[in-house]
Parts: structure tokens; C-alpha cells; sequence
């Protein structure tokens, strides 16, 4: 009885270690066809994890690919520090593209609503695609944070104009992905896709993955506004009439530009406890984000079609 | 029974290390969902979601507020509306793809591939399938086993999946009648013995009330268990056939970060592997033993079928990506022609005899596949006589590559039997196959060495031979270019040879028509004929509209590197129409002829030809000159 206990053992891996063996399978794969890959690094938790797996897939060697941080300079301070910390430390290079037409205009969160997440994150992210010439980008999305994402492959193909086609899909079968494509077009590659939020926490833990402070619970200047508390991060947030930073103990659940994240309340200081109150909480991880809610319903979907990640 | 939902709460609440801790152990169990449009496919999707609290407040408020906008059932939560994702089919109120769903329980993390019901989409579910452990196949109780279900079942089956759920749906609408579930499975018995599926479990549901989902129900105190998500939880994934299969590693990438190291890297398609162990890497047969399993934790004692693992070798053996690392006295076979079972998926047909793309593990080779011996109606069963597989066609057929892959029957190992076809066009996707033994001929006919070999056959002619492929629309001057070359070429004591259109179908190919596939028997055996004449020293000359991309890259394929000289007779189609020499293109307008190049059939003008005559710009003789001076010079 115990004999075939351990046999079955060794042979039945746990549902993290599958899906570790996966997302390394897939990201080796790309390397067969891809001419100039790149890794999209938006220094979440998520990327984190995809970071991690690409050190472990490569290993002994470094990644053979690029880090690429579009950035809109509105992320949090914490943000960029362990970007160049995670880095230096990957023995990656680092790309930082900030579009340089926002950066004229001056776009902001506050100003310009919809369009700075369009104009610094869409057209940034095009236009850094086509500077450098990457025919792959990893990134880390997930089917199980939003529903156009549950449908869409692991290998994603995008027209030279960067625009996804929910109807055009190849299909993918056991795990041979076609990376097959003509001159102009470009394929994301989601390694992580069949991960979920409770994965990502569980792997972060039993892998000892370095993220971003603000994800545990301290005591942060923040602001209610619109029904979100937003963290006063820098001198830029401008204060309304009666407005005063409040000091609240709070977290973030998902990371962003900062002017755009909503933090949560919290007492959760550890891993564990962060876990803990995710697994009891009662809203679901994007709720924090502006992002999917202008344009109603079918708003990601609208946003991937027109070349969001 | 206590819902166990609960007894989660309370642990994640008590003691959320101990919750943890347990939860790492978790394995992960993958499955599709298959049934009709109405089956409420999504609504136990839906369910499960909601059951394993996968659902979160703001999520559900949404989902409140859009059963009554959208729904179908009335004031109450339609679940469905939770899973069914695309904006275009939320109006439609139909899935129209593959979505991957997640939840997870105490015991197991899930992931649903939700495959759609209707007939055009067999693609969908045998993509859905083929990462699937188990199946649901969910049939409504008010009407029993229908053609979809014995299409499903048989799918599933065709793809491996060893573990099904009967779920026999929507009970409340039946009174949870204990009889009308008993008819339901015995019918589903007999045809499921048929088509060789010897064990399922059939288990009752409602999936909208939520009966013998997560427990067992009240309504149908009858039915002893176990409930779905029971079943689910306790199903045994690593079947007891894939223990102790052999040792093999299609290999992926090699990592050489300096020169001391070089190490190969893969997943493991089957078996274990420990340091020390004997190996042989397919196809050249080399044998060594592995030295170490490098990973970023350290070196492994051992890794297992599904682990994703760097080897090094004791000895340099040449190995590369698309070779397998195998047990050194159980390898795989190689070969490069097998019978094959084909899902076809793109909306352009199968064509016999072109070239496509094959990938199977890492391997990726040439292969073309012959006119099916016949065609399975997933409906009946009944096997038919086929030409081709349209969209969503299943046929068996014969296959050949370029070159031997190495490989296993797909019912013995998925990785290393089951492959993907893709037009080397369009690199679209158009095929799943699963192959299912070789066909000996390879090994039997052998090539016969001759001790003339080609170059001496050459050096007597005192020439380099070389194949003159001249393409080009009907009318554009191919011929007259042609003929010209080969009189110039024989004034200067060169030894040719003009294959002419024409002339070729009055022999060797008489018994081809025109249609796609005898278009491109037409080219292939032309290049073999060609390629014979090169081998006698010849300088060939061909005159063939060869439309086709693909064909003119298969017969460059076929000559050594640098004999195939694309010869572009570029005329522009409005030129060519206008000469119209043979007065075809008047016929082929007023709808007298079929397939015509350039009017109801499409032209492949050659991307980097190594030779492009722009006739408008130059007269036949001067086209000539250039030919044999770019030939010769």
C-alpha cells in the first residue's frame, strides 16, 4: 500500500508544478521560431512570475531575450525600484519606452482620462514593438481575469497593425503551438495563461519571488476618490479643494499607474495573510482598475482588438 | 453531508498556513465539457464557478443585473451569462469558441475547456480535448441520447480522453425520475460499447438548481453517488498504462550559455530519467548516459513524464532541437510514411498531394498527404469513400515526410504521435492528426548505389547542370522564351533538355485533368523527371504556368542547392490577355473553361525569383540572352 502510495507519488505532480512545467515548455518554444523576442515587464506580480519561470526555463543561461517596460512615468515609486532591481539581478537587459508623444502633450491620468491609458500604454507599446522589431512579446496575462481572455490562445497572432482577430485563431492542440507567421506579423505569447490569482500567490510563496512592497498591507497617504482610495505616491497628484492625504493602512491588488489603482484596507502585512484576505474577499482583482470599465461590457475585448495587451 | 465550501472558510480563516500547506498538494485535473446548444452546458459551468466560490461579489452583482437584461431565465440568475465571454456570441446567445474555465476545491485546482455544441465546431472540441483528462458529456433528460451526443463521445474518444461523465442534465424538468436517468444510460451504454468506450459514469444533475453538483441530493434519493464534483476530485489522472512506459524527451532547445556547458532541454513526454542512465538520441541512434537534470533549484535525482527539465550527456553526441533523448533499449521508432487519423480545421479543403508543414513535438518536416482511403461520418460512423476532408472532417489517410520524424503510435504516447498540419501559405493551422503505425515501404525500397555518379556524368558534358523553371500566366511568353534559350544553349555544345506543358500531358501525365490536386501531381512528377535529367548532367528547361508557390518550392526542394533557377516571365495579365495566342483567355471568359490562371484561379507570382523578365521591356531574344548569360555567367 505505501510502496504504490510513493510510486503514484512520483509520478502525479501537484497542480503547481504542472503548470510551472507548462509555462517553461511554452516560452522554449518560442525560441524554435522567433527571430527577436521580447518579455513585457510591468513589474505586477504576474510579471514577476512570468520573470521567474524564464530564469528557471533558460537556466543555466540568462533568458534570451530583453526585459521591456512600457512606461507611462505614472507607475508607483516602488514600482520602477524593483524593476531595476529584478533586472540586474535576472542579468537581463532592460528596455524602458515611454511613448514620446504623451511625454509632449504632457498626458496624464488626471487630465486626460481614457486616452493616457491609450496614448502611453496602446500606442507606447506599438510603437516599441515596431522600433525594436520584436517578433514575439511573452506577456502576462491570464484567461481567468476576464472573459475575452478565457478564448483567446496561448500563442496569439496580431496583424503587422497590431490588431487581434477573436475569429482567426489557430487552433491549439495538445502542446504544439504554430509560431508559423508572415513578414510584419507578430505573435504574444501568454505563458501564464492558465494560471489563476490563487496560483500566482501560491507560486510566490513556495518560490520566494521578490514583488513589489505594495502588495502587503502599510500605513500609505492616500485620498478617497470616486468611490477609490488612490495612494498620493508623488508631488504630481493634485489635491481638489478639501482634499487632505488621510493615513490609511492599505495594499493594492493589482498594480498600475497610480493615479488609477484603487488600494483596498487592510491589516494584511505577510504573504500568507495577503492570501488569506484574498481568498476570503468578496470582489474580484480588476475591480481596482478603471481600465476595463469605460466602455461597458465588452470594453478588454474592444481594447485587445485595437492592439492592448 | 456538509458543504465543503464551509469547512474551507473556516480553515483559509483559522489557520491560513496549515490551508496552504495542504493546498500546494493539490493536483490538477483537466476536462471538457461537450454538449448540444441547449444541453446548459454553460449553466454547470457556471454552477461549478459559483459553487467553488470562484465567483466574486462584484462579479455577481453584474451577473444579477445581466440575467435580467439578457437572460433566458427569467428573474433568476442565469449562469450562463458568466462564462460565455465574446461580445459577438453574448448576442447570439451561443459559445462560439474554446474557453478555458478555473476553479478549484479542497482536493483539486480544475480547468474546463468549454467546447461548443454545434455540428460546424468538431474543431473546437477535439482542440478543447486534446489537453483533457476526462470528459463531461452532458445530455438533456427530456431528450435522451442525441446525434451530437454520439458525436462527442466518439470524439473523445478518438482523441484519448480514457475518463467519461455521462451528466445527464436538467433533471428537475424530468421530476428527477429515477427511470427516465435508467433508459438515458442504457442507451448511452450500448452505443458507447460500439464505439469502444468500456467504462463511464453517468451521474443526474441540474445544473441550474445545482442537484448533485457539489453533494447529493435530496431530490433523487436514488442515486447513490458519486456527485460530479465527488467524481471530479477522486478520478485517478496519471493512469495506471502510463506507468512505467519508456524514457523520452523531445528536445527543445539546447542551452549553451558558455562552452563548458551544453545542455538539452525538453518536457517529458513519458517514463523517468535519472543521472546515469542509459540513453539514445533518435534519429541518429547515438548512444551515452545522462550526466546530470539541471534545473535552477538545483540538480534532480530524477524527473517524470511532464516535467520540464535540462539534461546533460556524458558524451558530446550531436543532438539538437527535434531529436528524442530515449531509453537506450526502448527507443522509438523513426520512419516517413504512416497511416494517419486527420480532424481537418481550416475552411480550405485538404488537397492531396500539396506539401504542408507537419509538427510533431519538435519536429517540424515536409509532408504530403495522399487522397484519404475514407472519410468517418461522426454522426453514423459509417466510413465513406472521400477525395478530400473539408472543414471539420475526420478521414483516415496515408502520409509521407520529407524526411523520417521520430515517433510513437498516438495511442501509446500523445506527444509523440499526435501532430498538427499547416499550409506553408497562409501558416494557418488546417489539421490535428493522430498517427497510428508506419508503413514498411520506407524500409523496403532502398536506393540503389550506382558507382557513375552524378558529377562524372556532368564533367563529361563538360557542364553544370541545372534546372531553367520558367513561370509565368498563360500567354506570357514562357514558350517562345523557352525554345529560344534551348537553341542558343545548343549552338554553344550544351546538353538540354525543354520539358514543354504541353507535350508532358500528352505522355507521362495524359491521365491528369486539371483540377487542384492533378495540377499539382502535373508539377511533382515533372520535377522528378527533371530532377532525373539534372542527374544525367542535363541542363533542363521548363515551361509550366506552375501558379502554385508551394509546388515550385516543392521541386526546388527536390535539386541539390543551387540547381533550381526561378525564371519569372513576368507579363502582366492584361498583356498576356490581350496577345491571348492560344485564344484561351476569350474561352475562359465567356465561362467555356474552368480553373483558368489568372481569371477563376489564382497566380502565385514568385516572391525572389532568380531571374524576372519584364516582357513589356524586352523582346524574346533579348529575354534569352539575359537568361543564358545569368545560367552561364
Amino acid at each position: 500500500m505505501l510502496s504504490s502510495d510513493l510510486q503514484t507519488k512520483s509520478l502525479e505532480l501537484t497542480h503547481l508544478d504542472r503548470l510551472e512545467a507548462e509555462s517553461i515548455h511554452i516560452m522554449r518554444e518560442v525560441m524554435a521560431d522567433a527571430v527577436k523576442p521580447v518579455m513585457l515587464y510591468s513589474v505586477g506580480k504576474d510579471s514577476a512570475v512570468m520573470l521567474h519561470l524564464a530564469r528557471k526555463a533558460f537556466y543555466p543561461s540568462p533568458p534570451p531575450f530583453p526585459l521591456l517596460h512600457v512606461d507611462t512615468t505614472w507607475k508607483f515609486q516602488a514600482m520602477y525600484e524593483l524593476r531595476d532591481r529584478m533586472a540586474r539581478e535576472s542579468g537581463m537587459e532592460l528596455l524602458v519606452y515611454q511613448n514620446p508623444e504623451a511625454k509632449e502633450r504632457g498626458i496624464n491620468p488626471f487630465d486626460h482620462g481614457p486616452l493616457h491609458t491609450d496614448m502611453w500604454k496602446t500606442e507606447g507599446l506599438k510603437q516599441a514593438l515596431d522600433l525594436h522589431g520584436f517578433d514575439v512579446a511573452f506577456g502576462g496575462a491570464r484567461r481567468d481575469e476576464e472573459k475575452s481572455r478565457a478564448k483567446e490562445r496561448i500563442f496569439s497572432f496580431r496583424t503587422a497593425s497590431h490588431g487581434w482577430d477573436p475569429k482567426k485563431q489557430r487552433p491549439e492542440l495538445w502542446n504544439l503551438y504554430n509560431a508559423r507567421k508572415a513578414k510584419g506579423e507578430s505573435i504574444r505569447v501568454f505563458p501564464i495563461s492558465n494560471w489563476t490569482e490563487l496560483d500566482i500567490w501560491q507560486y510566490i510563496a513556495r518560490e520566494n519571488i521578490p514583488i513589489v512592497p505594495l502588495y502587503f498591507a502599510a500605513p500609505r497617504p492616500t485620498v478617497e476618490r470616486d468611490g477609490l482610495l488612490l495612494m498620493v505616491d508623488d508631488d504630481r497628484f493634485p489635491l481638489l479643494p478639501g482634499e487632505t492625504p488621510v493615513e490609511r493602512s492599505v495594499r493594492f491588488r493589482t498594480l498600475g499607474c497610480y493615479p488609477l489603482t484603487g488600494a483596498v484596507e487592510s491589516e494584511a502585512s505577510t504573504l500568507s495573510e495577503v492570501i488569506q484576505e484574498m481568498l476570503l474577499t468578496t470582489t474580484s482583482e480588476r475591480q481596482g482598475r478603471i481600465i476595463d470599465k469605460d466602455g461597458g461590457d465588452a470594453s478588454m475585448e474592444k481594447k485587445k482588438q485595437e492592439g492592448y495587451f | 453531508m456538509t458543504d465543503p465550501v464551509y469547512v474551507t472558510d473556516a480553515l483559509i480563516a483559522e489557520d491560513i498556513d496549515a490551508y496552504l500547506e495542504q493546498h500546494q498538494q493539490k493536483s490538477l485535473l483537466r476536462f471538457i465539457t461537450c454538449g448540444s446548444v441547449d444541453d446548459g452546458k454553460s449553466t454547470l459551468i457556471g454552477r461549478l464557478l459559483y459553487d467553488s466560490k470562484m465567483i466574486f461579489e462584484d462579479q455577481l452583482a453584474a451577473l444579477e443585473a445581466d440575467s435580467k437584461r439578457v437572460g433566458t431565465q427569467g428573474q433568476e440568475i442565469d449562469f450562463a451569462l458568466l462564462v460565455d465571454g465574446l461580445a459577438a456570441e453574448r448576442e447570439q446567445g451561443i459559445t462560439i469558441d474554446v474557453a478555458y474555465r478555473f476553479f478549484t476545491t479542497e482536493k483539486r485546482k480544475f480547468i474546463v475547456a468549454d467546447t461548443p455544441g454545434h455540428e460546424q465546431y468538431t474543431r473546437n472540441m477535439v482542440t478543447g480535448a486534446s489537453t483533457a483528462d476526462l470528459a463531461v458529456i452532458l445530455i438533456d433528460a427530456r431528450k435522451g441520447v442525441l446525434t451530437q451526443t454520439r458525436r462527442h463521445s466518439f470524439l473523445a474518444h478518438l482523441i484519448g480522453i480514457k475518463h467519461i461523465v455521462l451528466a445527464v442534465n436538467k433533471m428537475d424538468l424530468v421530476g428527477y425520475d429515477k427511470a427516465v436517468f435508467d433508459r438515458i444510460t442504457l442507451a448511452y451504454r450500448a452505443f458507447a460499447s460500439e464505439i469502444g468506450i468500456t467504462n463511464f459514469t453517468a451521474i443526474p444533475i441540474s445544473g441550474f438548481k445545482g442537484d448533485n453538483i457539489t453533494a447529493l441530493s435530496d431530490n433523487t434519493p436514488w442515486f447513490k453517488g458519486p456527485a460530479l464534483i465527488e467524481h471530479l476530485e477522486n478520478v485517478e489522472i496519471g493512469s495506471a498504462a502510463d506507468e512505467g512506459k519508456p524514457f523520452r524527451l523531445p528536445v527543445q532547445w539546447v542551452n549553451r550559455p558558455n562552452l563548458d556547458f551544453r545542455g538539452f532541454s525538453g518536457q517529458l513526454a513519458s517514463g523517468k530519467v535519472r543521472p546515469g542512465d542509459a540513453v539514445r538520441i533518435l534519429p541518429s541512434g547515438k548512444t551515452t548516459t545522462v550526466d546530470r537534470i539541471v534545473t535552477l533549484d538545483g540538480d534532480l535525482d530524477e524527473a517524470v513524464a511532464g516535467q520540464s527539465v535540462t539534461l546533460t550527456l556524458a558524451d558530446e553526441v550531436d543532438c539538437s532541437r527535434g531529436d528524442v533523448i530515449a531509453a537506450a533499449d526502448a527507443p522509438p521508432e523513426a520512419a516517413d510514411q504512416f497511416e494517419a487519423t486527420l480532424v481537418w480545421m481550416a475552411d480550405e479543403a485538404m488537397i492531396a498531394g500539396r506539401a504542408y508543414w507537419l509538427k510533431l513535438a519538435t519536429q517540424s518536416v515536409s509532408a504530403t498527404i495522399q487522397q484519404p482511403k475514407y472519410e468517418i461520418n461522426v454522426n453514423t460512423l459509417d466510413h465513406l469513400a472521400a477525395k478530400t476532408l473539408e472543414l471539420n472532417g475526420i478521414g483516415v489517410v496515408e502520409l509521407s515526410t520529407d524526411k523520417p520524424i521520430t515517433f510513437e503510435a498516438y495511442g501509446d504516447n500523445r506527444t509523440l504521435g499526435g501532430f498538427i498540419l499547416i499550409d506553408k501559405l497562409t501558416n494557418a493551422t488546417v489539421a490535428a492528426g493522430m498517427l497510428h503505425f508506419s508503413l514498411r515501404r520506407a524500409q523496403n525500397v532502398h536506393w540503389q548505389a550506382t558507382d557513375i555518379d552524378r558529377d562524372m556524368r556532368a564533367g563529361l558534358k563538360n557542364q553544370r547542370p541545372a534546372l531553367l523553371w520558367f513561370t509565368g500566366l498563360s500567354g506570357s511568353g514562357k514558350s517562345t522564351i523557352a525554345n529560344l534559350v534551348e537553341k542558343k544553349l545548343h549552338r554553344m555544345n550544351r546538353h538540354s533538355f525543354l520539358l514543354d506543358g504541353d507535350n508532358v500531358r500528352h505522355g507521362l501525365n495524359r491521365d491528369l485533368g486539371f483540377t487542384e490536386a492533378d495540377r499539382i501531381e502535373n508539377i511533382r512528377r515533372v520535377g522528378e523527371v527533371a530532377k532525373l535529367m539534372s542527374d544525367a548532367g542535363l541542363i533542363v528547361i521548363t515551361a509550366f504556368i506552375s501558379p502554385f508557390r508551394v509546388e515550385r518550392e516543392m521541386v526546388r526542394s527536390m535539386l541539390p542547392e543551387g540547381e533550381f533557377i526561378e525564371v519569372f516571365i513576368d507579363t502582366p495579365l492584361a498583356e498576356a490577355e490581350k496577345r491571348d495566342v492560344k485564344g484561351l483567355y476569350k474561352k475562359a471568359r465567356a465561362g467555356q473553361l474552368k480553373n483558368f490562371t489568372g481569371i477563376d484561379s489564382p497566380y502565385e507570382a514568385p516572391e525572389n525569383p532568380e531571374i524576372r523578365i519584364d516582357t513589356t521591356a524586352m523582346t524574346p531574344e533579348e529575354a534569352a540572352d539575359l537568361i543564358i548569360d545569368r545560367l552561364l555567367g
